[in-house]
């Protein structure tokens, strides 16, 4: 179990997510949901490390470590929060003439027994249309579903980030494209 | 030389495990890093485990000498009843930063604001890098790194609770040459660690979760001799070559506990901060002589040992006289005027030299106390009237915090201000 996903969901009862007054609430969270597997086993995908970068208004996008605990792949192929009107999955990659770009793809898997990283420059959740500013200090509740069905929420700070500018493969002329962000060191 | 451990009832932290740690340090029965391990036992309640441990610790032998861990992986707890960096000796580097709130930062902002400065310190200080930290690598040796964070009367009145009498600018004293680029603020952060570029990385990361919240105020930075100089346990110098702490409770020391903890409401288990900016003209004290100089003390320069005979840690005799029957400390020197009258003028000094081409050289003296009305301004009051450093020593900069308790595991600092 991962400290700072307790620590966050017990945040979430006490906080109003700025921006979000009017949005469908979601359930009362819970950090993890089975994940698929073959013996049926209690396995749960979790999110560690979750932050989300403050924006006032448009796009931003969600970070983390998710870890499959369970003993078969976990794929997500889709996430929503009621900070924005939709919430896609991209990966960053080089393009042909060597420009690091973001673009969506249909699911993050997680290997059983494995993590996945989402960072700048790397794969991320892009959140589309805020429905209000994302305040560095607000936490944001997302809830992230699963190949089979099953979802599961987590709940994260936002923090000022200067980095995470978008680039996206075939809107040459978005936000500065930051080449940087898509050099893996590791 | 032995390296031990002096002033019993020290919790200067714990090493990380891991890669980062070289070389295991033997285990011989309870050592003081079991007893610290989890960062569950922090501040006074680690000296009290401390105690019991150095009773029970064999003494080393020439023959099987322990490896000390590398000084970077040291870790200070962060999580407990206290703010730990009063608890520890004072690392190698320090730096205070004062903010201002940007206006309209109100009680939720606020309670916003602490919950991410918090995070960032629960990590950094842990070795481990804090979320959206551009360089995590910089995390990861934390040298005893510590944050503290203080709240001004602007801090306390944002948050919608009355300001205590005691949280405001001291009063003026005949000696202060004070500049407003030195005193006040609304929010203290102070980072204190054994290695300059962590500090800096963690000051940073600080500053930016502050950004959106704050302005800066003044930022004064200060070292002590580094770590690995001395045996630990020796009393730094100060920039005029001063043995300087000499006669100060020792961190975690229940001396300290009880000079400086309070008991009420929000602050239960808190403290307040004074922090003087005190500027040392180091060319007139160029001009004075050896006797001129331990004479302004009461204190030999040479190893700080009173004037009136025997080691440092001796008590200076205020009532000697010497042959002539005049008094051998001098009726103005700084111990005979500094010294507590009453147990109430007992506090905890963390003093730091500073020194810059820019900005000079002096100490950013700083006072931990339950009480700076009641404890620290008597002295201070006593030293303006008579006090023979003054001939050297300006105070440019005042300022005053309340410095809330510590908190537990998925809490923050500010919380028994900002909930409820
Ligand atoms: C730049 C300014 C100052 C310098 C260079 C300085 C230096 C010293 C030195 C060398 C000692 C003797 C060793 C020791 O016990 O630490 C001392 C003691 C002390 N100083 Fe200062 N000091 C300064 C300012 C202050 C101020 C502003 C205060 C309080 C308002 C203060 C309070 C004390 C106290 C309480 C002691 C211990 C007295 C005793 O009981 O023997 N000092 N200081």
């Amino acid at each position: 179990m991962n400290r700072r996903t307790l620590a966050a969901l017990t945040l979430t009862a006490a906080l109003a997510l700025a921006g979000c007054s009017g949005g469908a609430p979601d359930a009362a969270p819970t950090d993890a949901a089975p994940a698929p597997g073959a013996s049926g086993a209690s396995t749960a995908l979790t999110l560690a490390d979750g932050w989300a970068k403050a924006a006032p208004s448009g796009m931003s996008a969600a970070f983390g470590t998710l870890t499959n605990p369970g003993t078969a792949d976990v794929t997500v192929v889709s996430a929503r929060t009621v900070a924005a009107a939709r919430v896609e999955l991209h990966e960053t990659t080089t393009d042909a003439s060597g420009a690091s770009v973001m673009r969506p793809v249909d699911g993050f898997t997680v290997p059983a027994g494995g993590t996945r990283e989402l960072a700048p420059g790397g794969d991320h959740l892009m959140m589309m249309e805020l429905t209000g500013p994302l305040a560095a200090g607000d936490e944001l509740t997302l809830e992230l579903t699963t190949s089979d069905g099953t979802t599961a929420s987590f709940t994260v700070p936002v923090k000022e980030f200067a980095g995470a500018n978008e680039h996206y493969e075939g809107h040459g002329d978005d936000a500065e494209g930051d080449a940087a962000h898509g050099t893996h060191d590791d | 030389m032995a390296r031990t451990t002096t002033d019993a009832g020290r919790a200067d932290g714990t090493p990380l495990p891991g890669p980062a740690a070289p070389v295991a340090p033997a285990r011989r029965g309870v050592s003081r890093r079991d007893l610290l391990t989890g960062g569950l036992v922090a501040g006074w309640g680690a000296a009290i485990a401390l105690g019991v441990d150095s009773a029970r610790r064999p003494a080393p032998t020439a023959a099987t000498p322990a490896p000390e861990p590398l000084n970077g992986t040291v870790v200070v707890p962060f999580h407990g009843p206290q703010q730990a960096a009063l608890t520890v000796t004072p690392q190698t580097h320090s730096i205070h930063t004062a903010l201002d709130l940007r206006p309209g930062t109100d009680r939720a902002a606020l309670a916003r604001l602490m919950r991410l400065l918090t995070d960032d310190a629960a990590r950094l200080t842990q070795g481990r890098p804090a979320l959206a930290d551009t360089e995590p690598e910089m995390a990861s040796t934390p040298a005893r790194l510590t944050v503290t964070f203080g709240f001004g009367p602007g801090f306390v009145a944002a948050a919608g609770a009355d300001v205590p009498a005691w949280l405001a600018p001291l009063p003026a004293f005949s000696i202060d040459r004070l500049e407003e680029r030195w005193s006040g603020g609304d929010l203290l952060l102070e980072v204190a660690c054994d290695d300059p570029t962590v500090l800096a990385h963690a000051h940073r990361m600080l500053r930016k979760d502050a950004r959106a919240f704050t302005t800066v105020r003044w930022v004064q930075q200060g070292f002590r001799t580094a770590h690995g100089t001395s045996a630990p346990g020796t009393t730094m110098r100060n920039l005029f070559g001063q043995v300087d702490g000499t006669v100060n409770p020792a961190p975690g020391s229940a001396e300290q506990a009880r000079a400086v903890l309070r008991s009420d409401g929000w602050l239960e288990g808190g403290t307040t901060l004074v922090v003087r900016r005190i500027a040392m003209n180091l060319d007139t004290w160029d001009e004075v002589d050896r006797p001129g100089r331990g004479a302004s003390v009461g204190r030999r320069m040479s190893d700080g040992a009173p004037l009136t005979g025997g080691v440092e840690h001796d008590d200076v005799d205020l009532d000697a006289l010497d042959g002539t029957g005049l008094p051998v400390v001098n009726i103005a020197a700084h111990v005979r005027r500094a010294r507590a009258t009453t147990p109430d003028e007992v506090f905890y000094r963390r003093a730091y030299n500073y020194e810059s081409e820019t900005d000079g050289a002096g100490l950013i003296f700083t006072t931990y106390q339950a009480d700076p009305v009641r404890q620290l301004v008597p002295v201070q009051q006593r030293l303006a009237e008579a006090d023979l450093l003054n001939t050297w020593t300006t105070p440019i900069g005042s300022a005053v915090f309340a410095i809330p308790p510590g908190c537990a595991p998925g809490g923050y600092v500010g919380e028994t201000l900002l909930e409820g």
